[in-house]
């Protein structure tokens, strides 16, 4: 049996009440809730304050460039489909940086989690406008307000196709919990956005901001339907929306390699006499 | 040794290229030597390509300028190339070209549809090469098989009246092939890609990730197309930075893992490079150079990239350069390059261009029984202290290598500077540790350092110093000079990072010139072998035309020096 002290207690390089603290809280209580070892987990992460989240708990980590994690986490998954595949990162790292990556793994649908740690804020550098930053956000890098539309994440992830389409906020540790173990067992690229409060450098979208805004959607609510999905999607500004937004199927990526259905890539023969035989084709 | 060169030529969308491989591959199985020149312009349709395929009865090296027969799909190509014919030549142009050349002007209208003039051609060059029909026949059976019989009787239809056509008009060549010497073994055609891809599946590769980009793409295409057979996954992403970030998280998983692209693509992998130095993590690399800045010439060739390799990533860490000189050069090369990315952990480069990319050549099957796969990560617990240290340093500072999920014992990798457990630090005295540890490694990697080949005598007045496809014709105009009597020798290398002077500064020392042989316009390896061994090259025969060395071209410019 797996325990929450399997996954240990470290100490951590993030402000005193930040969101992080209680998605990684979360996070550990979700792997347990999965069953799932820390040897047969694997955390891959880009850079950001978010991005150091997979040091603070007992897994394999794989803590790459800013931007890259997804496709690191790709190669991973395709390499070794036994593990767990989770990205950790930011809102700049995923959406920013690495956003064209976002949008091909959505449309490549391998079986990995995304979680995002939105916090609509550059915190690692000190407070500039990220992707998801609302118009006029004023930092000192845009004094005079971003001039940029915010990037709508979920929105896209639910346009693109993909099949799993979540958003928790930090501020609710129990629901997120269980939005995460949900987005874990999803077959398929899953991900959950997670609203979190930057108390150093977000003056807006504080804790409070949140929580005036945040609902849980209705038990009632279907999340099989596309449309209605897109519409919760872009409710954003009064009311914001918290829970499994959209959940569909389609094939994740492992099922089109016949290697990857033999386990992990590493592990197998190198079949000398086909070789022979494809290199005699060639006289 | 009697060689014939033949150049096939005419739009893009024209079939030269069908012509001219299956062309080859009959004087291939004929028993003849082959070296294929293929120069086409960045587009599929219209402009002027040309497959310039040199033929004779011993090993071929270097191109040649010079055609002996000369085969223009379009008055264009014909206008183009015929001062490059030799006065025997003869040149074999449609009729409706209405031009007054010796040659043989075909009526390709009258011996088939349009869409079968490569067959006519085909059919034309081998009755005037004098070849086998059966080998013709052979050939199309295997492309258009039985999946499309009418097309395969449609093609030896028109080929047989193609050649019913050529036979008739008693054209004879003034200087035709001698019989080739009896093969012991059936020699493959293969080019470059090919021969860097089957050296891939030889060594284990099991993951490839690519973005296209000429001349790399038939890398990952010929390894895709054996993807179920090997039981490999070939996966195109969605730009180069992926492509290289999905390499090292396969890698990082335990399954040897590559890419391949071109100056261009690699510009965008090289931040990830550098996380393959950071993160201990062994990776095969192919650029496949073709002439930049930027764009450049999309489907020329160029060794103007080499310094930009050398030193691509951000910090400081070891890797390695392989550079194949030969088709043959291709696969040993790419074979060691897995199992030396595995033995010290990081990043080795296999250089190559689009010359040797696409350059076809007749190639002795390669030998497979003294061959393994490379144990990539198969380190095991036993003897491993617990909990384990991805990064432990170490004598040599090579750590044992666990794959995640394969053992109970975590594998933490950092792109962040890093303890010896690959957790983030900023602990600067681990930092310095962290460096040295890294940098160890390369005694590794310059103990295994392959010797340049030197051919010549051993105190020369002009040694020729060459690096990767240039090979062929450096070699070859070395030994023409030789034979006239001069005092020439030659100096290649196949690895051209990192440096072992003691095997080659010796040679440096005792020549009365260094003439640096180079297809760039700043003699990059020159300065290379210069900071390594204080050693200056005296003159520089530079090309950066797009076009391939010679051994005409070399001649020509040595006499100048």
């Amino acid at each position: 049996m797996v325990e929450l002290k399997d996954y240990g207690s470290f100490e951590t390089a993030w402000c005193p009440g930040c969101g992080n603290f209680a998605i990684l809280n979360s996070l550990k209580k979700a792997l347990v809730a999965c069953g799932l070892e820390p040897w047969n987990v694997l955390m891959v992460s880009g850079i950001g304050q978010a991005a150091k989240t997979p040091h603070y708990l007992y897994c394999n980590v794989f803590n790459g460039l800013h931007g890259r994690a997804l496709p690191v986490a790709t190669g991973a998954k395709l390499a070794n489909p036994n593990l767990t595949v989770i990205v950790e990162s930011g809102d700049g790292c995923v959406y920013g940086e690495g956003g064209n990556h976002f949008l091909a793994a959505i449309r490549r649908n391998p079986d990995i989690t995304l979680f995002v740690h939105d916090n609509q804020v550059y915190g690692l550098t000190k407070g500039q406008a990220s992707p998801t930053s609302e118009k006029g956000f004023v930092t000192k890098a845009q004094p005079e307000g971003n001039h940029s539309r915010p990037f709508n994440p979920l929105a896209v992830a639910i346009v693109m196709g993909a099949t799993f389409v979540a958003r928790g906020f930090a501020g609710m540790p129990e629901h997120l919990s269980s939005l995460m173990v949900e987005a874990i067992r999803h077959k398929g690229f899953s991900i959950v956005d997670i609203l979190q409060p930057c108390v150093s450098f977000n003056k807006i979208n504080t804790y409070a901001w949140y929580r005036e805004r945040c609902y849980e959607l209705p038990a009632s609510y279907d999340a099989t339907d596309r449309m209605k999905a897109i519409e919760k999607a872009m409710e954003f500004e009064e009311r914001i929306p918290i829970g499994v937004l959209f959940r569909g199927e389609d094939v994740p990526l492992n099922e089109y390699f016949d290697a990857v259905k033999n386990g992990p890539l590493g592990q197998q023969p190198v079949d000398y006499e086909k070789l022979q035989h494809i290199i005699a084709e060639l006289a | 040794m009697h060689k014939l060169n033949i150049l096939i030529c005419g739009e893009a969308g024209q079939g030269i290229v069908t012509i001219g491989e299956m062309l080859a591959k009959a004087m291939v199985r004929a028993g003849y030597f082959i070296l294929v020149t293929q120069d086409y312009q960045s587009r599929i349709r219209g402009g002027h390509n040309s497959f310039c395929l040199l033929v004779g009865t011993q090993p071929l090296f270097s191109p040649i300028k010079t055609v002996n027969v000369l085969l223009a799909l379009n008055k264009e190509g014909l206008l183009l190339h015929r001062d490059d014919l030799h006065e025997t030549g003869i040149a074999i142009y449609r009729k409706d070209a209405s031009l007054n050349l010796p040659g043989l002007a075909v009526p390709f209208q009258e011996l088939g549809s349009a869409t079968m003039e490569n067959t006519i051609a085909l059919g034309v060059l081998s009755v005037l090469l004098g070849m086998n029909e059966g080998l013709f026949v052979q050939l199309f059976q295997e492309v258009f098989g039985a999946k499309h019989p009418e097309v395969l009787q449609e093609n030896l239809k028109v080929f047989g009246m193609a050649r019913a056509w050529a036979a008739a008009q008693q054209v004879v060549m003034n200087n035709p092939l001698p019989a080739p010497m009896p093969q012991e073994v059936r020699r493959l055609m293969l080019n470059g890609n090919q021969a860097i891809a089957l050296g891939a599946m030889a060594a284990g590769v099991k993951f490839c990730a690519f973005y296209p980009m000429t001349p790399a793409t038939s890398i990952p295409i010929f390894l895709a197309g054996h993807a179920k057979d090997m039981g490999l996954v070939v996966e195109q992403a969605e730009d180069e930075i992926a492509a290289i970030n999905m390499a090292i998280g396969a890698s990082f998983c335990g399954s040897p893992a590559m890419v391949a692209t071109s100056g261009g693509g690699f510009a965008l992998m090289t931040e990830a490079v550098s996380l393959a130095g950071m993160t201990e993590t062994p990776l095969v690399i192919v650029v496949a150079q073709r002439p930049g800045p930027a764009t450049g010439l999309p489907t020329r060739t160029e060794q103007g990239d080499l310094e930009f390799v050398l030193h691509s990533g951000h910090g400081e860490f070891p890797r390695a350069i392989f550079a194949p000189g030969t088709v043959e050069e291709c696969f040993n090369l790419m074979y060691q390059a897995f199992h030396l990315a595995e033995a010290f952990q990081g990043p080795v480069f296999v250089l190559t261009d689009q010359f040797l990319a696409d350059s076809y050549r007749a190639v002795e099957p390669f030998d497979l029984s003294a061959l393994r796969p490379v144990e990539w990560g198969k380190d095991t617990l036993t003897g491993i202290k617990v909990p384990y240290r991805r990064y432990e340093l170490t004598e040599n500072g090579v750590s044992s290598r666990l794959i995640p999920g394969m053992t109970n014992q975590l594998v933490v990798a950092d792109s962040d500077e890093h303890t010896e457990d690959g957790h983030i630090t900023e602990d600067l005295s681990v930092r310095k540790a962290m460096v040295e540890k890294r940098l160890k490694k390369l005694c590794l990697v310059f103990e295994r350092v392959l010797a340049p080949q030197y051919l010549g005598p051993d105190s020369a007045d002009i040694l020729l110093v060459s690096w990767g496809s240039t090979f062929g014709a450096a070699i070859e105009a070395g030994e023409e000079l030789r034979r006239q009597g001069r005092s020439v020798a030659n100096l290649h290398f196949s690895q051209v990072w990192p440096l072992n002077a003691a095997h080659f500064a010796q040679r440096l020392r005792a020549a009365k010139r260094i003439v640096a042989v180079e297809g760039n316009a700043t003699g990059q390896f020159a300065r290379i072998l210069k900071a390594e061994t204080g050693i200056a090259a005296h003159d520089y025969v530079l090309r950066y035309d797009g076009l391939p060395f010679t051994a005409e071209y070399l001649l020509n410019s040595i006499s100048k020096l």
